[in-house]
Parts: C-alpha cells; sequence; structure tokens
C-alpha cells in the first residue's frame, strides 16, 4: 500500500466525491435524489477511469449507465407511485441481509484487488483503454465471449418482452387503480 | 493527444458552465419580484383547478422501451471499438460482427413480432 | 499541462461559451424572423433597426420576471432541471473543432477545446445525460402534463439516440477514429471537397432526422405539444428557469448542426483550401475555415427552423413506428452496406 502523501490529489479529491455521492445513494429518503447522486458516482467513476487512461470505458461508462440504466431505473420509479403512503418500510431483516451480502461482495473484491494489484502495477500498459487497441483485443482474443454475449442479450429481450406483456395485460388494471388515488 | 491531461479543458469548461447556470439562477431568483400569495403557489397544470397531484403510475410501455433502450445500446456501444479497428480487420472482423448482427437481428425481429414496437394499439 | 496551454484553453473556453450564449439569444430572433418570412410577416421589428435588438430585451426580461416554484413542487429538483438541461447543453461544444489552427505571438492555436480520443462518443454521452434535465424538472413539477412531456421526451430521445449510434458507426468505420478533428482532417481531400455525404447519403437523412428529434424540434416537438400538453415538461416554469429551456434547446440545435457539419458536410474544410497561398497565411486559413465552419452550422440552423415551420408535428405513435421500426432497421443496413463496400472496392 502507498502512503497516503504519495497518492495523487486528484484521486483522492474524485474518491472522496464518489464516496459522498454514493452515500447520499443509501442514506436520501427520496428515491429520485438517490438515482441523480448515483448519476453523479457514475460521473465521478469515469473520471477515474479517465486518470486511468480508460478513456473508452470512461465513456462507456457514462453511455450505459448514467445515460441508459438510470434512464430506465427513473422510468421505473415514475412506473411505482411514489405518494407517500406507498413508501415500503424499512425492516431490520432486509438491513441485516443487505449488509451481509455487501460486506461479501467487499470481501471478494479486497481479495481480487490484493493479488491483481501487484501485476497491474509492475505492468501498467498505456493505452490499453483506447478504443483502437480495445478492439483489438476484443475482436481477436475475446471473440467467443463477444458473440456469445450476443445470445445474453437476446434472452434478455425475450425476457424483457415476456415481462412487459404480462404487464401489459394488467395494464389497464394498474391504470384504473392508479387514477382512483388521484 | 490521448492522455488524461487532454480532459482537463473539458472539466475547466464543465465548470464554467456550472458556474454560469449557477450564477444566472442566483441573480434572476435575486432581481425579480417575489410577491408570493397562496393562490399563486398553486400549481398551474391546465389553468383549472388542479386534482390531486402527479404521481400516478405511466404506462407500461415506456418502461419496455426504456429497458430495450437499455439492451440495444450495449449492442451499439460494443460496434463502435469495431468499426474503429474495421480498415485493419478486414473480411474475418466483418463475418464476426455479422454474426453478431444476425444475432442482434433475431432480438429485434421477436420484439418487433412480440408487439412491443405498438404505441397505438 | 502546461500553463500557457491552460490559459490559452481558458481564454478559449470563455469565448466559446459567450459565443454559445449569444447565438442561442439571437436564434430566438432568427427564429422569429424566419416564421415571420414563411408566413409572409414582418416579426419582431419594434426593438432596434429591424428588431435587432429584441432578444437583448428577451434576455433582460428573463432576469427580471418573478420566480415562481409551485408549492407542491420539489424545490430543488424543480430548480436543477433547467440547471442540468443549460449545463450540459454548454459543455457538448468541447470536442467541436471549429476550424485550422492559428499562429498568433508565435505559437500554434487549436481552435478546439479538447481533441479526446473518443470526441464523438463524448457527444453522445452527454447527449444521453441531457435526458435529466427534462426528466427531472417535468417530473419535479409535480403537473401531469409536465410529467407526459418529460416521460415523451426522455422516451423519444432514448429512441432517437440508437439509429443516431448506428448511423455514426458507419461514419467511423471510414475514417477509423472518433476524434471529430481527424474525422475533418480526413475528408479534405479533393482540395477540400471529400465530404462524407457523398458516401453516406442515407447515413446524413437518419443522423438529421434523430438530430430534429434529439433537440425536441418540429416535427418531432411532442414533449412540448401544446394541444395535448398546454406548455409540456415547462409548463410550471417562468423568469430565467423557463430560459434555460428554452436556451438549451437552441444550443443543442447549434450544437447538433455543429457535428452535422463536421461528420457529414467536412467542417472546416471548403473548395482549395490547399492552395498553396494557404500554407505562408496560416491565420487568413484559420479565419475563412471558422467562417465556413459557421456558414455551414447556418446552413443547418436554417433548415432546423425552415422544417419547423413547415411540416406539421407527428403523431406519437407515429414518432415511435418510424424511430423503432424504420430508422433502426435502415441505420443497420446503412452499416452492414458500407462494410461490405468498402470491404469489396477496398477505400
Amino acid at each position: 500500500m502507498p502512503e497516503l502523501s504519495k497518492i495523487p490529489w486528484p484521486f483522492l479529491i474524485l474518491s472522496f466525491i464518489s464516496i459522498l455521492c454514493a452515500l447520499y445513494v443509501v442514506t436520501s429518503n427520496s428515491p429520485i435524489r438517490s438515482v441523480l447522486a448515483l448519476i453523479l458516482t457514475f460521473f465521478s467513476i469515469s473520471a477515474h477511469y479517465v486518470m486511468l487512461n480508460a478513456q473508452f470505458l470512461a465513456i462507456v461508462n457514462l453511455i450505459v449507465y448514467a445515460g441508459a440504466i438510470m434512464v430506465l431505473f427513473l422510468f421505473v420509479l415514475m412506473l411505482l407511485n411514489l405518494n407517500k403512503e406507498t413508501e415500503p418500510l424499512k425492516s431490520n431483516k432486509w438491513l441485516i441481509g443487505a449488509a451481509v451480502s455487501a460486506g461479501l461482495l467487499l470481501l471478494v473484491f479486497t481479495a481480487s484487488i490484493q493479488t491483481s494489484s501487484e501485476h497491474i502495477m509492475r505492468h501498467p500498459e498505456a493505452g490499453t483503454g483506447l478504443v483502437k487497441s480495445l478492439g483489438k483485443v476484443l475482436f481477436t482474443d475475446y471473440l467467443v465471449p463477444f458473440e456469445l454475449s450476443g445470445i445474453l442479450f437476446l434472452a434478455a429481450m425475450v425476457g424483457a418482452v415476456m415481462l412487459g406483456k404480462r404487464d401489459a395485460a394488467n395494464e389497464s388494471d394498474t391504470e384504473i387503480t392508479g387514477r382512483e388515488e388521484v | 493527444m490521448s492522455t488524461s491531461a487532454g480532459y482537463i479543458p473539458i472539466l475547466l469548461q464543465i465548470l464554467v458552465a456550472v458556474g454560469f447556470v449557477v450564477l444566472a439562477l442566483f441573480l434572476s431568483s435575486k432581481l425579480g419580484p417575489s410577491r408570493k400569495t397562496v393562490q399563486k403557489d398553486e400549481n398551474f397544470e391546465c389553468g383549472i383547478e388542479s386534482q390531486g397531484n402527479a404521481r400516478y403510475p405511466i404506462s407500461v410501455k415506456y418502461f419496455l422501451t426504456a429497458i430495450l433502450f437499455v439492451l440495444f445500446d450495449v449492442e451499439v456501444i460494443f460496434f463502435y471499438p469495431y468499426a474503429v479497428n474495421f480498415k485493419d480487420m478486414g473480411m474475418e472482423g466483418f463475418i464476426a460482427v455479422v454474426t453478431f448482427v444476425a444475432i442482434f437481428l433475431a432480438g429485434f425481429i421477436y420484439v418487433w413480432r412480440k408487439g412491443a414496437f405498438e404505441w397505438d394499439k | 499541462m502546461e500553463l500557457s496551454l491552460l490559459f490559452e484553453k481558458s481564454v478559449l473556453i470563455l469565448i466559446l461559451t459567450a459565443i454559445t450564449l449569444g447565438i442561442a439569444t439571437y436564434l430566438t430572433y432568427g427564429e422569429r424572423k424566419v416564421a415571420a418570412f414563411l408566413q409572409d410577416r414582418l416579426g419582431p421589428n419594434r426593438a432596434g433597426i429591424y428588431g435587432i435588438f429584441q432578444p437583448l430585451a428577451d434576455a433582460g426580461k428573463m432576469f427580471f420576471k418573478e420566480e415562481l416554484i409551485p408549492r407542491n413542487a420539489e424545490k430543488w429538483l424543480f430548480i436543477m432541471g433547467p440547471g442540468l438541461a443549460m449545463v450540459t447543453a454548454c459543455i457538448t461544444s468541447a470536442v467541436i473543432p471549429w476550424g485550422t489552427d492559428l499562429v498568433l505571438f508565435g505559437r500554434n492555436i487549436s481552435l478546439q477545446v479538447a481533441d479526446v480520443d473518443i470526441g464523438i462518443l463524448y457527444i453522445m454521452g452527454i447527449v444521453s445525460v441531457g435526458v435529466y434535465g427534462i426528466m427531472i424538472g417535468g417530473w419535479a413539477s409535480n403537473n401531469k402534463y409536465s410529467l407526459y412531456g418529460a416521460i415523451r421526451a426522455s422516451s423519444q430521445m432514448i429512441s432517437y439516440e440508437l439509429s443516431m449510434g448506428l448511423a455514426l458507426i458507419a461514419i467511423i468505420m471510414m475514417s477509423g477514429s472518433l476524434s471529430l478533428r481527424e474525422i475533418v482532417d480526413q475528408q479534405s481531400g479533393w482540395h477540400g471537397m471529400k465530404w462524407n455525404i457523398l458516401f453516406q447519403p442515407l447515413g446524413f437523412i437518419l443522423f438529421f432526422t434523430c438530430a430534429l428529434a434529439e433537440t425536441n424540434r418540429a416535427p418531432f416537438d411532442l414533449p412540448e405539444c401544446e394541444t395535448e400538453l398546454i406548455g409540456g415538461y415547462h409548463t410550471e416554469y417562468s423568469s430565467m428557469k423557463l430560459g434555460f429551456y428554452l436556451f438549451a434547446e437552441y444550443i443543442n440545435m447549434f450544437v447538433s448542426s455543429a457535428v452535422m457539419s463536421i461528420v457529414y458536410l467536412g467542417g472546416y474544410n471548403f473548395p482549395f483550401m490547399d492552395a498553396a497561398w494557404f500554407s505562408t497565411h496560416p491565420n487568413w486559413l484559420g479565419a475563412i475555415s471558422v467562417a465556413v465552419m459557421f456558414a455551414k452550422v447556418s446552413f443547418f440552423i436554417f433548415l432546423f427552423m425552415w422544417i419547423r415551420w413547415t411540416l406539421p408535428r407527428f403523431r406519437y405513435d407515429q414518432l415511435m413506428h418510424l424511430g423503432w421500426k424504420s430508422l433502426i432497421p435502415l441505420a443497420l443496413i446503412n452499416m452492414l452496406l458500407t462494410g461490405l463496400g468498402m470491404l469489396l472496392w477496398g477505400k
């Protein structure tokens, strides 16, 4: 582990911002604000990528996570009824479950970073994250996983349509109940 | 220029934009008059008294559109690294991408046949 | 990054921001004059000669109007909405090259804020984040019509983003780079006439259509469709916050015109720019290239306005059908044909 004074200060500031935003995501009472804070978190993570010179990853993180998945989240929140009465109750059972799974995830991350950081620090390959080199690797060494991911997308599409269509059958009901509350 | 330092001007421009927006919003809130009344603070909505609030569910179609967008967007992102390397990869790379596009199209046609793009029904 | 370069970039950013805001202000005037011209009217003609001070008066008025925040609205999100829309609109221009390099005080000065490796994707990224300004504003207003406007807007923008990305891929296959500077420089062949539109006519039409939809311009202005949604997502807004939504739309129009000029119309390239005289007079070349760039941008802006005052608005189902059932398949075909063509005839 390098000493604190050796860590570049932009990294410290960015990490501070990302952690602050991420904390706000989980502590905020309003789901919409959580989503906004999550978008900010993604921005700061993108800035981290830029600092590592992984420019393509940085912008993909922005486009896919901040630009696409968060829009989906907002839609889901708007799809839900956000009136005060329907706010889900927070029970301790959920909190404990979440804490345990987050702890396990943290364990996995620390373990993987500990084993790989040596390798990364010894072989800093400048430009691995640039779009050109990334494309070369993706279409030669990882061609089969790439094609397989296409099948994964296919499965996701089928799943999405299935869910959407099942809801569409009940849609008239939800709309009526929605109106009734108004 | 393909180093991280090239992004400092972008950061500067973001700061300038945020600074301008905050300043202008602050100024306009100070410069304008502020005479609040109970009626004035109501929602305008459509001009007549509003009924309830705007917190009720929207059609699931928008949600389906968003989820399909996420999937297609990721697929489109995959094309960018290919397009940049297109000239070096030649026919081999093209066939790989055509295979991917074929899977993409299969999903697209499935979604289409299932009526996910129908908005007039 | 050395200090002098940082200073140079700061000056460029300030000038660019000022020009962008100025253009956005004057586009409101342009829009009204074009509308008047197309409808055989006079348009604004009271403030100053030909009414040229009208936009200044309007902008000043925005500052001095009372700011209304409905009691039921989420106050901070309500303020953040237009702010976000304006910020995202203002920062897209960072990667656009406005002209060839100038030589001032013995330094080469690039007329581009940042030439980054991912240039065009940066614009796509900011555009995809631009949805939030409208979505947050419309939701925070606590107004059913605003909510519908916001949801329509975001749904429409994400749908057309896909075909926009696919249309761009054909261009990137030709250029082999995402950097806008390189895309422009590769169009400088044939004495500055080797524009991408000659090779990508279908891609251009697709991109232009998507640009109309992304900027919420007619015939895709359903988010502010007054016959159904009162004022759309900005119904509840007043003073500068309303102004920001309107300005953001004009800035987006300006930036997307610039992007289209760069990607399809050769950017700042102009016929016979490779003449020997220019190589000894780089500043003249720079000045003319900037003028040419702005001429192309003005052409696109006029096209935007012409379309707005000519075509009726789409219905929402027609809009979604066009986006998903026509543009995406066409963009895919365009991409595959480009690839096939380039492989067979090897360009």
